[in-house]
């Protein structure tokens, strides 16, 4: 029996393993890499890059290589102004998106979770329908809406909104369209979830004990759907901060979003150190609100507290 | 139920008045009634019972009062005023959910004092009311804890000291001790009935089990598919019952088919049976009488005193430790219920299997049955 136990926790822990072992493979392995190149220098070679790993010139050759790491390329992040605002326009786009996909995902959510239980996953199914077209198209599909003598345009024309085309394109209002619009089956779906599992009778015991439907829908609906709200924004944020070809395609030069500044810095510039540093600063900064998200799972499964 | 138009006319305090009244309420569900054109009236300071198998229309009728349902036709009416337009959360009823419906967000106290913060009361107030719920259902120390910290028994009086807080002029209590084990529940339904005494609300409670409803009720309703079958006490409902279904609901009962002779004898397959009266039924009709199983005596002779008696042979032992249920093959083919109690400390029951057997019982012990 003892034996027996032992066995199957050996086959447990080999399961357990598996995403671990992804996680080095395809995961930690790359981010080490990167990591490295942030810490090399430019160079004219190829790779383009300095020092260069080297196992075969032994103990010596490594010391040399760790004496030939450097910091200047996160130096460079922190003294020129163009990547600090980077990261601020990109943070600024991503909380402005999140606030506007949470304002518009809810409603859509809370209206599937309180459909008819047939035709939920239909309702669900048209949430998602989008991505079967590849995420390209439906952005230079909007560069067809959104351009001077395109279908929004047209529409507000025929309606007398506007008497003249307004230039939606290479605009921050092209971004947050693009942004809203492709980031919000992420909101819709783990907010229907939560709405979707909470217990009706809950409802009718807030109506029975004296709130009105508005009450109960504040007291009861959202702080339940909470966790469900924090995992939507989680969802849009994070990707919205590095998201590179909505804002490449719908947005302005003015100012370029992370994603952009890191694309020019590994392809025009062909700078490698530097783009990698800004990666990795990202990923940093990024560990954060992913953090504050732990907390707070950790906090409604009534964990360490 | 016939005195209702005088009292109606009264002021909406009067005593004489029912404090809930049921007309003629009818509750479709598509082309499904789950009530049908159903009175009923509800007393102050009672404890009530609707009870019924699963599907008879309880709970909808429960839920109607709560303002949940709507009734298709008929009028509920609370110290006289028709309640039916009235939204659930401006009833001033209140309901014990089966699930509990706890708020997982919220803590102890926070569930408690849920129904008083929804309405002006002084923060103050409210404090001390939800220490004086924490005190009557003894969870006093608990009020900082989560919901899912509580075991099922603490969440049974959370739930409870929530449904109560806002004193509502009518508890509704839906199957509020069906997810408890057997020997909690013997216990919540004392405490049930010591609080509706000692706060005088009156406490509607809806119960597929007939032993708690016989236990905590002051009166009973029992229904069938919509309809009412009985209202009664406890008592009356057991020893008369009004029909088969009641008498074959309530407890267990031993029917017997016959037609009605002279002196209120019963003509059965088994012969002639006395009884303590036939009622309404009419010489020549067809009636059942209805025996309960600790009503009949049971003896290895042939007794002298009792009138009516019959043979038999044991063909099942049933023992339950305080009493014994046997069934009793008798010469006709059917079979007899009859408990006897353990009384003796050596266990083991006086009857074997296949032993012959004397039954007999008094002209008094059964009901005269005509549907």
């Amino acid at each position: 029996m003892q034996e027996n136990l032992q066995k199957r926790d050996w086959g447990g822990r080999a399961v357990l393993l598996l995403p671990y072992l992804w996680l080095v493979v395809f995961f930690l392995t790359p981010f080490i890499i990167v990591l490295k190149i942030s810490l090399s220098q430019t160079a004219m070679a190829q790779p383009p890059y300095l020092p260069v790993f080297d196992l075969s010139a032994g103990w010596a050759g490594l010391k040399e290589f760790a004496a030939q790491l450097s910091l200047d390329s996160f130096q460079l992040l922190f003294t020129d102004l163009i990547y600090l605002l980077s990261y601020l326009k990109s943070a600024q786009v991503a909380a402005i998106s999140t606030i506007i996909l949470l304002l518009i995902g809810y409603p859509f959510a809370y209206g599937i979770a309180r459909a008819p239980r047939g035709w939920q996953p239909l309702l669900v199914m048209a949430v998602v329908l989008p991505f079967w077209t590849s995420f390209l198209i439906r952005v230079y599909a909007w560069i067809n809406i959104l351009q001077r003598d395109g279908l929004l345009n047209d529409v507000l024309m025929r309606l007398y909104i506007v008497d003249t085309p307004v230039s939606w394109l290479s605009s921050d209002t092209a971004i947050y369209i693009g942004m809203v619009y492709s980031y919000l089956p992420f909101m819709v779906l783990p907010l229907y979830a939560a709405l979707e599992q909470m217990d009706e009778t809950l409802l009718e015991a807030a109506a029975d004990l004296g709130c009105s439907r508005w009450k109960t829908f504040w007291l009861v609906v959202v702080p339940l759907s909470l966790p469900g709200a924090a995992a939507g924004a989680l969802l849009c944020f994070i990707p919205i901060v590095g998201e590179f070809v909505i804002p490449d395609l719908l947005g302005g030069s003015e100012t370029l979003m992370i994603g952009q500044t890191l694309w020019n810095e590994f392809f025009a510039n062909r700078d490698w150190p530097v783009a990698s540093a800004i990666a990795v600063t990202l990923l940093a900064l990024l560990l954060v609100p992913m953090l504050f998200y732990e907390r707070l799972q950790q906090r409604s499964l009534g964990g360490g507290s | 139920m016939a005195d209702g138009g005088k009292a109606a006319q009264g002021p909406a305090t009067n005593e004489k008045q029912p404090l809930v009244r049921f007309e003629a309420v009818t509750k479709r569900f598509g082309s499904v009634a789950a009530v049908e054109a159903l009175s009923l009236d509800i007393g102050h300071d009672e404890f009530f019972a609707l009870l019924g198998p699963s599907g008879c229309g309880k709970t909808t009728l429960l839920r109607m009062l709560a303002g949940f349902e709507t009734p298709t036709e008929g009028r509920i009416l609370l110290d006289g005023e028709d309640i039916v337009p009235v939204q659930p959360h401006r009833r001033p009823v209140n309901m014990m959910f089966q699930s509990y419906a706890l708020f997982p967000h919220l803590t102890v106290e926070g569930n408690i004092g849920f129904g008083l913060r929804q309405g002006n009361v002084a923060r103050a107030e409210i404090a001390d009311r939800v220490a004086e719920m924490l005190a009557l259902v003894r969870l006093q120390g608990f009020g900082a804890r989560r919901i899912d910290q509580l075991s099922g028994g603490q969440r049974q009086r959370v739930a409870l000291a929530r449904s109560l807080i806002k004193r509502p002029r009518v508890l509704l209590l839906d199957e509020p001790l069906a997810a408890l084990d057997k020997k909690l529940r013997g216990e919540t339904q004392f405490e049930l009935m010591e609080l509706q005494r000692k706060l005088g609300t009156t406490f509607v409670i809806v119960t597929h089990d007939q032993e708690e409803a016989m236990i905590v009720a002051d009166r009973i309703a029992v229904m069938d598919r919509g309809r009412l079958m009985q209202v009664a006490s406890p008592a009356e409902i057991y020893e008369r019952p009004n029909s088969r279904w009641v008498a074959g609901f309530i407890g267990e009962a031993t029917m017997m088919e016959g037609r009605v002779g002279p002196d209120d004898n019963i003509e059965s397959a088994l012969g002639r049976v006395r009884t303590g009266g036939t009622g309404k039924a009419r010489p020549g009709d067809t009636v059942w009488l209805a025996l309960r199983p600790e009503k009949i005596g049971m003896a290895a002779d042939r007794p002298k005193d009792h009138v009516n008696s019959v043979s038999g042979t044991v063909s099942e032992i049933g023992y339950r430790g305080d009493m014994s249920i046997y069934k009793i093959l008798l010469s006709d083919g059917s079979v007899m219920k009859v408990a006897l109690t353990n009384a003796s400390a050596r266990g083991g029951a006086p009857f074997s299997l296949n032993d012959p057997v004397w039954l007999s019982w008094p002209p008094e012990a059964g009901v005269v049955l005509t549907e």
